[in-house]
């Protein structure tokens, strides 16, 4: 009884401290300033941005891949560690869930904001045409958020009767908010098999359509004749890119997560350990699919090729594609090859590394290959050869990132990130569970 | 057997219903039809009229015959501006060797399509494929594909191919998302990243004795711009409905610019007509990036030959400005 109520009380959401009301505030802050920013690229139109006709996508794209790529991160530790039977997934599913629903809205959101006319927004349904990989996107982003949102929702079922009861006295409007989110649940046989069989099938489901999404958005670049997206490997490369940052990502926040709401005694260093090693993974993965992609080419690479690799290799993108491989590939690949590596701060450090990597990996992905147009860029500003962030595209972008931050906060906030019923099933205090069907 | 023969009959029977039931209807059809043809031709008449044949053959008519041609005014509505012309090819021929840089066919669209952003609709590039081999200059259309690799991609159908062979822009369907841009190998696609600002360009136009009204047209890119669109080149279909070549054609001093009609077989520069077919053979004409298979319908005659030196363009050349500031 007493472990159980123990267990409630540690999983339970907890009311921000300062810390948090401050972190909050300041999320909210940031994602003010960027409305404002984009009512104003609204007002005057695109040319805030530092995009032209040959630099013609910027940073809106490339953080939409981000997005895209952090988002699949749910297929990937749900699903996979799911249908694998890996029990050590339960502290870690939850965050992942979150993360992946958090970033697959904001992939939403962003590409919207990159669109010189949202008033005509409507058009893509009204107009459609299944030949263009965007009407492929508008298909298959919404089918991944109410997939992630499923496969979020549904093992939260049990949690949130459990949060009903546990909150009935000290907090009624929650108690009465999560009774109602619960939808009856309680925990009876009929009820559980059908969980069961829910969540599998969406588990099952999620994973195609995880492989489909990433794939799509590769398909937006490599569909055309460009220098640099014009390649067969680019969907697997995607794939593989996704697999890092997803993971990337989840490590950050799970030590993150860890220290705020102090669960130590449930998110161990055993469990950094295996994701440790399953980023070494993905970045063994990724790195293969890197060499394919640069590496390769520079055996036949026709001229134009090769004018665009110098610029990446030791031109102007140099720097920026060094610290992508370096910092966000080869250097986290390195540390977790160790044991010491693979310890919680070591993690996060390599967490943040890969993360902010595979950020700027994706700038590197879409900007050189504009301008390296197959026609010389003449007759335009001598500005327009070279593409860097103006201010409105930087507060549109982070606003962007804080927005997911926050919604990552509030469900932190207001679910419980660890899943209370699992863990009490797994940690043998199965006699509680059946007060809990009572 | 027994069940087959039914079957069979059954079948006859249905079938036999069903054309009886037709034949009714269209007997019925026939008759109103043939009382609406004779209502004309009703009033009794023995006068005759004389009428000329096509070949010129004088031949006469019992005047009772003759009904009014009904002057259709379905061309003009049933123009779709997404078909376009009928059994029109649209084609244009650029001889490199006579170009010389003097910018006339840039500064004749500049004005005639009001552009004033920063980047020319058509540009003449300054070539030089590597050191060892001779530069050259190379005016640059839209290439009004056979196999549009922006069509393929506009998730709005926002730039569409028509029969006649011009790729054109609806900019009031446009979403802004440039994925055209992307697409385009030739990269000759331009957005209206801001409020296009042509009030002044475009009263020109009206001091010019244009008055037609400024509704944004697809046969008239520019004509006005729409802020978050794409604009190009639209081979000036308002100047081919007026039997006239388009403006860089006109404008262009050395005769540098075939426009003509693949179907035809001719193409004309405004001082020479040629045969399209034999141009191409004669002169060994080619088009860019042929080995994308974007199937271009712009062809270009290799610059052998020339009657001017290359640095005599080079006067006229800007390599950062394509569009003309006004004062």
């Amino acid at each position: 009884m007493d472990s159980y109520n123990k267990l409630i009380n540690d999983l339970a959401p907890r009311k921000f401290g300062k810390r948090g009301t401050i972190w909050t505030t300041f999320l909210i802050i940031i994602i003010i300033i960027g409305l404002i920013a984009y009512i104003d690229q609204i007002i005057k139109g695109q040319v805030v941005t530092n995009m032209r006709d040959y630099a013609l996508w910027g940073i809106y794209i490339s953080n939409f891949v981000f997005f895209i790529a952090i988002s699949f991160v749910g297929s990937v530790t749900v699903a996979v560690l799911r249908l694998t039977n890996n029990s050590w997934r339960t502290p870690l599913v939850r965050i992942a869930e979150i993360i992946s629903l958090a970033a697959i809205d904001m992939a939403g959101i962003t590409i919207m904001i990159d669109m010189a006319r949202p008033d005509r927004l409507l058009n893509l349904f009204i107009h459609a045409r299944l030949q263009s990989p965007i009407t492929w996107d508008v298909i298959i982003v919404p089918t991944s958020i109410v997939l992630s949102f499923l496969l979020l929702y549904f093992p939260l079922l049990p949690d949130l009767a459990i949060l009903k009861k546990h909150f009935k006295k000290t907090k009624p409007t929650f108690s009465k908010w999560y009774g109602k989110l619960a939808l009856n649940w309680t925990g009876s046989k009929a009820q559980k098999a059908l969980q069961e069989k829910s969540i599998r099938i969406i588990a099952i489901l999620i994973i195609p359509v995880g492989i489909i999404l990433q794939t799509i958005d590769a398909w937006l670049f490599s569909t055309t004749y460009r220098i640099g997206w014009d390649s067969t490997n680019m969907g697997a490369y995607f794939i593989s890119g996704a697999f890092v940052a997803g993971i990337g990502a989840l490590v950050t926040l799970m030590y993150v997560i860890r220290r705020v709401r102090r669960l130590e005694n449930y998110i161990t260093d055993y469990h950094f350990d295996k994701m440790g090693k399953f980023l070494g993974l993905a970045c063994l993965t990724y790195l293969y699919f890197n060499i394919n992609e640069y590496l390769i080419p520079i055996f036949t690479a026709p001229v134009e090729e090769d004018i665009h690799l110098d610029s990446l290799v030791s031109g102007e993108y140099a720097p920026l594609f060094w610290f992508a491989q370096i910092v966000g590939l080869l250097l986290p690949l390195l540390i977790l090859l160790f044991n010491k590596g693979r310890k919680p701060g070591a993690m996060f450090i390599i967490g943040l590394m890969v993360v902010i990597g595979s950020w700027w990996k994706r700038f590197i992905i879409v900007t050189p290959t504009l301008l390296h147009p197959f026609l010389p860029i003449e007759g335009v500003p001598e500005s327009w050869h070279h593409y860097f962030p103006s201010m409105h595209e930087w507060l549109i972008t982070v606003a962007t990132l804080a927005m997911a931050l926050l919604i990552i906060t509030l469900f932190v906030r207001y679910l419980p990130v660890i899943p209370i019923q699992r863990t009490a099933e797994e940690q043998g205090l199965s006699k509680t569970s059946k007060i809990v069907e009572s | 057997m027994e069940e087959n023969n039914k079957k069979t009959r059954r079948k006859f029977l249905d079938k036999g219903l069903k054309l009886g039931l037709v034949s009714a209807i269209g007997g019925i059809g026939l008759a109103k039809l043939s009382s609406k043809l004779s209502a004309n031709t009703k009033k009794e008449s023995t006068e005759t009229i004389e009428l000329m044949t096509t070949d010129g053959t004088l031949i006469k008519v019992d005047s009772s015959e003759v009904v009014e041609v009904e002057h259709s005014q379905d061309h003009e509505v049933k123009y779709n501006v997404r078909e376009g012309m009928p059994n029109r090819k649209f084609v244009m021929v650029i001889d490199l060797a006579k170009c010389k840089n003097a910018l006339k066919c840039v500064s004749a669209c500049n004005k005639h399509h009001y552009i004033t952003g920063e980047n020319a609709w058509l540009k003449v590039h300054k070539m030089q494929e590597s050191k060892d081999t001779a530069p050259y200059w190379m005016p640059r259309t839209c290439m009004h594909c056979d196999q549009p690799a922006c069509v393929t991609v506009c998730p709005v159908d926002a730039t569409f191919k028509r029969r006649d062979g011009l790729v054109l822009i609806d900019n009031e369907r446009c979403i802004g998302c440039r994925f055209c841009m992307a697409a385009c190998p030739y990269s000759i696609r331009v957005f209206n990243w801001s409020e296009p600002g042509q009030e002044i360009t475009l009263n020109m136009g009206h001091v010019m004795g244009i008055e037609e009204p400024m509704k944004p047209s697809p046969e008239y890119a520019g004509r006005p711009s729409l802020k978050g669109t794409v604009d190009k080149c639209d081979f000036c279909p308002h100047t081919i409905q007026n039997n006239e070549l388009p403006h860089c054609v006109t404008a262009c001093p050395n005769g540098v610019f075939y426009f003509g009609d693949k179907y035809e077989d001719t193409v004309t520069n405004g001082e020479e007509t040629l045969r399209l077919g034999q141009l191409l053979e004669d002169k060994a004409g080619y088009r860019l990036l042929e080995e994308l298979g974007t199937a271009p319908s712009v062809y270009y005659l290799p610059p052998v030959d020339r009657l001017v030196d290359f640095e005599d363009g080079l006067e006229n050349y800007k390599e950062f400005e394509s569009v003309e500031k006004p004062e």
